[in-house]
């Protein structure tokens, strides 16, 4: 985020004159919706936002909204936007990109701009599948995930896009899901953090990896089995009867049962959203009796790259001024005297 | 080139020469400072106003094993009193620090030529590292040179008893002494070098004091020893060259100050995003240190990162720049696409090494041509070009700058390993002298019915350049094929047909915007051009001057513009009987030629990892006139005797 004037602007105005061109259905419609909600909450400037992508169904995303935008190579995105937030830190960096993009072929330009930390918000949309190249596994799919280059099952072991981040330096690291109608909230958070925010957003793949998250957002399940983070709140879940507290004796969390909202009497931990390794645990958490973990999970801000990098120059070149003439003629010089050159040229 | 041994016909008495040029070669341990005395004696040698030229040749392990055969470092310069374009074919003098550096050197000095060597460093252990049976320095083999070899170590340890050192300190002084004792011998002023001891060992005045009693000590002993034996003093004469400021310039350091000043006259801040690799690192290192220019340097992730990384500046408004070597290049040739595909300026610096793969990391070749002229997917043309020495490495960087900004294009310029590391003259140019090419951005709509039109090209083919965080100015760009004005997505065939020949004419386009081809040496047309490109300059000059002297009807034309080719390229290659094409690789440039111009360019190719000797490019010429055919398949042999050399 930066520090500019709030503009007042409506959803219309961050819809660009581009037809849209996801599957019907694809989760991706209600992330481009949330995203074009929060835009006017959060007072955003169209002529100073940037949406940046890299390849895949989820990077088509910048034609989509009436900003500048710039659709880039196959998980490269993060080097881009580094490049546009150098060059100009008054720009509102918005970064576009999948499980495929950000954690396959860009995994390495994911972990160093969490590690860097460029103010920049990073929008991971897991769908858990490789959708435009027609539905082979990702580095997401868990394993037994049946594909056209896993016919029967994939054998690898999923990475934890949050988990990964937060091992990468990430100081703002939050869940949501397409669907759901916190997100704008989760975004307006990543937004207010001053620094990489990573925001892993579950997506719903109908054509290849259809209601692959069911086990947790469906109608009927989702109470059960999401826990929203609020700082300062207990990690209560389950309409308030159950509860995450911390096993003293593994140093692992664990589900307790509240009994009449007496989330004290149980033991229920409080979310800290600076308490790096609960963030650690909260992410890991596996399923079983255990909730996933949504909302802002860790937000701890240090200061950003590009401010550092300006700082740094700043220093460099204190008391320097720009002379190209002496720069050009630095270091041991001699003179020829127009005397010494009356041979002239030679052939 | 006269060698300083015929002065040992005459009398003991005449003691100075004059001879018009010199190369000496100093080599020694990869530990011993060889890099950093080449350079000393460089400085001194520009300070005296003779033209020279250097060629710094080190392994490419950090710190190979002491006293080994493959830790040898050796530095060569060609220094003289008329114009020096080539570091030497083979040393006159030749400064051996250990066994392993005679050893790996020797057989490249002339006949005749001079050995000093370090009798300190001829023990049995370090004979034995570097393969010796017994000491060369005493059982005849170097019969065919002069030889003078003195315990330098002890002489060395002797100067700097005074200051205390620790005896491996005090060693590291050896470099010194020996650098002094060559002050001596080539008639040089101390000064400057005792200037610069004292100004490098500011913190530390002892070893500041120690290594000027050893240099002072080195001079003295070529003074006062009064060697009966090949050691003498020569003098060479400055060269008379044009009136003004000089400073000695190597390509890396030229290729940064030319960015800088490129950037400056297109009125931009700069963008470097650059990642470690040999030997386009010094780059880098140069711009970090010239921030007040408004340059920003980034040290990426990875080359891809680099890459991207500027063209996310070059996006955002900024000059996009990145270097690399060969390996490097191929990460970046996706991003390149991407440039190419969105139009948006960026300048990509290949200091070329032999390949392929990670192939000869300190060495030189000419063998990236083809990957910069053609090598990306898809139709994916891009302006290239090549400067010819250190010291115009300056204006080809400002030159990229221009085409860059101007018609909204990636370009890659190209330099080598030699053209990188090897320094000469340079005449400082005052900038008030050069052109400015100002950057206008579009600040308003051009289109007044309706949405900006970021495709919409002038008359030259070229996009306007929209920065974000201008108002009202909105729109998309990215890698999928656009719509002709808008930019929206459209891969339709007419459209993709369209604008891959509207990217291809831009770039063609260009060919109007350079200076016209001109013929460096000898006529416009004739019986046999020797084309060239590249740091290749030095060798085929010369040799076409010798030709020429002997009343060979031969020219010399230089390639900057690589791609797009000069307009008059075509014509000026009519002009002759025969092309002849040397080149550091398999012949890539001769087929672009071919290609072209359906010219029947021979090629003459060397792919040792060495540049030319000028002897080989001369005996190419000479047999196209006396009907003696030349190397079989247009290959030089390989010559183990030149830096650098293939055993090390």
């Amino acid at each position: 985020m930066n520090d500019m004037t709030p503009i007042q602007t409506t959803l219309k105005d961050w819809e660009s004159d581009q037809e849209v061109r996801w599957c019907p259905g694809c989760g991706d419609y209600a992330i481009l919706k949330a995203v074009q909600r929060t835009l006017p909450m959060i007072g955003a400037d169209p002529k100073n936002t940037v949406f940046v992508s890299g390849i895949g169904c989820s990077s088509r995303f910048p034609y989509y909204v009436e900003s500048y935008g710039f659709h880039t190579i196959h998980g490269r995105a993060p080097a881009f936007a580094t490049g546009i937030k150098l060059a100009n830190p008054e720009l509102d960096v918005w970064l576009v990109t999948g499980d495929g993009d950000g954690m396959s072929i860009g995994g390495n330009h994911t972990m160093h701009v969490l590690r860097r930390n460029l103010d920049c918000q990073i929008m991971l949309f897991n769908n858990e599948i490789y959708g435009l190249t027609k539905g082979q596994y990702s580095p997401t799919s868990r394993v037994g995930t049946s594909s056209p280059t896993s016919p029967v099952g994939s054998v690898d072991r999923p990475a934890l896009p949050c988990a990964f981040a937060l091992g990468s330096g990430a100081r703002f690291v939050a869940r949501g899901y397409d669907v759901s109608k916190d997100l704008p909230e989760v975004l307006k958070a990543a937004h207010a953090h001053k620094g990489a925010a990573f925001i892993e957003i579950f997506q719903n793949c109908i054509v290849y990896n259809k209601d692959r998250f069911d086990d947790f957002t469906a109608k009927g399940v989702a109470a059960e089995n999401q826990i929203w983070c609020t700082d300062g709140e207990p990690l209560l879940f389950a309409k308030g009867t159950k509860g995450l507290s911390l096993d003293h004796d593994t140093l692992t969390l664990k589900v307790v049962d509240v009994v009449d909202g007496d989330w004290q009497a149980a033991d229920v931990a409080v979310h800290n959203v600076k308490n790096r390794g609960l963030a650690h645990m909260l992410v890991e958490m596996p399923f079983g009796p255990f909730p996933m973990a949504l909302g802002v999970i860790y937000d701890d801000p240090r200061p950003t790259f590009e401010g550092e990098v300006v700082a740094e120059r700043a220093k460099l070149i204190e008391g320097k001024t720009a002379n190209l003439g002496k720069l050009l003629s630095k270091g041991q010089t001699w003179t020829v005297e127009e005397k010494d050159a009356a041979h002239g040229l030679m052939d | 080139m006269a060698s300083i041994t015929a002065e040992q016909e005459k009398p003991a008495s005449v003691q100075e020469a004059s001879p018009e040029a010199v190369v000496v070669r100093f080599a020694g341990d990869s530990g011993d400072g060889m890099q950093l005395t080449g350079g000393q004696f460089t400085l001194s040698t520009a300070l005296a106003g003779n033209d020279l030229a250097t060629f710094p040749d080190f392994p490419a392990e950090i710190r190979a094993p002491q006293g080994t055969l493959f830790g040898v470092s050796a530095f060569q310069i060609n220094f003289g009193s008329s114009e020096i374009t080539t570091a030497g074919d083979a040393p006159d003098v030749l400064v051996a620090m250990n066994p392993a550096a005679l050893k790996t050197n020797v057989q490249a000095l002339k006949p005749g030529g001079l050995v000093i060597a370090d009798t300190g460093e001829f023990s049995k252990r370090n004979l034995d590292k570097a393969k010796y049976e017994t000491s060369p320095l005493e059982d005849g083999s170097l019969a065919k040179w002069d030889v003078l070899a003195f315990d330098i170590s002890a002489l060395t340890l002797e100067a700097v008893k005074p200051f205390g050192l620790g005896n491996k300190e005090a060693l590291r002084c050896k470099n010194m002494w020996t650098l002094g004792l060559a002050l001596w011998m080539f008639d040089r002023d101390r000064e400057p070098l005792v200037n610069w001891l004292k100004t490098k060992f500011a913190k530390n005045p002892v070893l500041a004091d120690a290594n000027i009693a050893a240099l002072n000590a080195g001079h003295a002993y070529g003074e006062t020893a009064e060697l009966a034996g090949p050691l003498k003093k020569l003098h060479i004469d400055p060269v008379p060259s044009e009136p003004g400021l000089y400073r000695t310039i190597t390509g890396a350091e030229a290729v940064s100050l030319g960015l800088v000043a490129g950037a400056q006259l297109a009125e931009l801040p700069m963008f470097f995003g650059g990642y470690p690799i040999t030997p386009a690192s010094a780059i880098l290192h140069n711009l970090v240190k010239m921030k007040e220019f408004g340059v920003t340097t980034f040290q990426a992730e990875d080359e891809i990162a680099a890459i991207c990384s500027a063209i996310g500046a070059s996006y955002a408004g900024q000059l996009g720049v990145t270097s690399s070597s060969g390996p490097g290049i191929a990460l970046k040739g996706e991003a390149m696409g991407l440039a190419i595909m969105t139009e948006l300026p960026l300048v990509i610096v290949n200091s070329q090494r032999g390949g392929p793969s990670t192939g000869l990391p300190t060495k030189t070749e000419q063998s990236d041509l083809y990957q910069a002229v053609y090598g990306r997917n898809g139709d994916a043309p891009l302006p290239v070009i090549a400067a010819r020495s250190p010291a115009d490495a300056f204006e080809c960087a400002i030159e990229a700058c221009r085409i860059a900004t101007q018609f909204m294009t990636p370009v890659m310029l190209l330099t080598d390993g030699y053209i990188g590391n090897a320094s000469e003259p340079w005449l400082v140019p005052d900038p008030s002298t050069f052109e400015p090419f100002p950057v206008k951005f579009l600040e308003d709509t051009n289109n007044p019915d309706g949405k900006v039109l970021p495709y919409k090209r002038d008359e030259r083919g070229v996009r306007p350049w929209i920065k974000p965080g201008t108002a009202d100015l909105m729109h998309r760009v990215g890698g999928i094929e656009k719509a002709i004005d808008t930019g929206d997505l459209d891969y339709s065939p007419a459209t993709h047909q369209a604008q891959t020949d509207a990217r291809k004419a831009k770039v063609d386009g260009i060919a109007a915007a350079v200076p016209a081809q001109d013929v460096c040496l000898g006529n416009e047309n004739g019986r046999l051009a020797v084309v060239g490109w590249g740091s290749t300059y030095g060798p085929i000059h010369q040799a076409v001057r010798r030709a020429r002297r002997k009343g060979y009807d031969v020219s010399h034309i230089h390639v900057r513009h690589v791609w797009p080719l000069p307009a008059n390229m075509g014509d000026l290659l009519a002009g002759f009987e025969k092309v002849l094409v040397p080149e550091m690789n398999t012949g890539q440039f001769k087929t672009v030629l071919r290609d072209q111009f359906l010219v029947d360019a021979v090629p003459l190719n060397k792919t040792s990892g060495q540049p030319f000797a000028i002897a080989e490019i001369e005996e190419a010429i000479a047999s196209f006139f006396d009907g003696v055919p030349g190397h079989a398949e247009g290959e030089v042999p390989v010559n183990d005797t030149q830096l650098p050399n293939p055993e090390a």
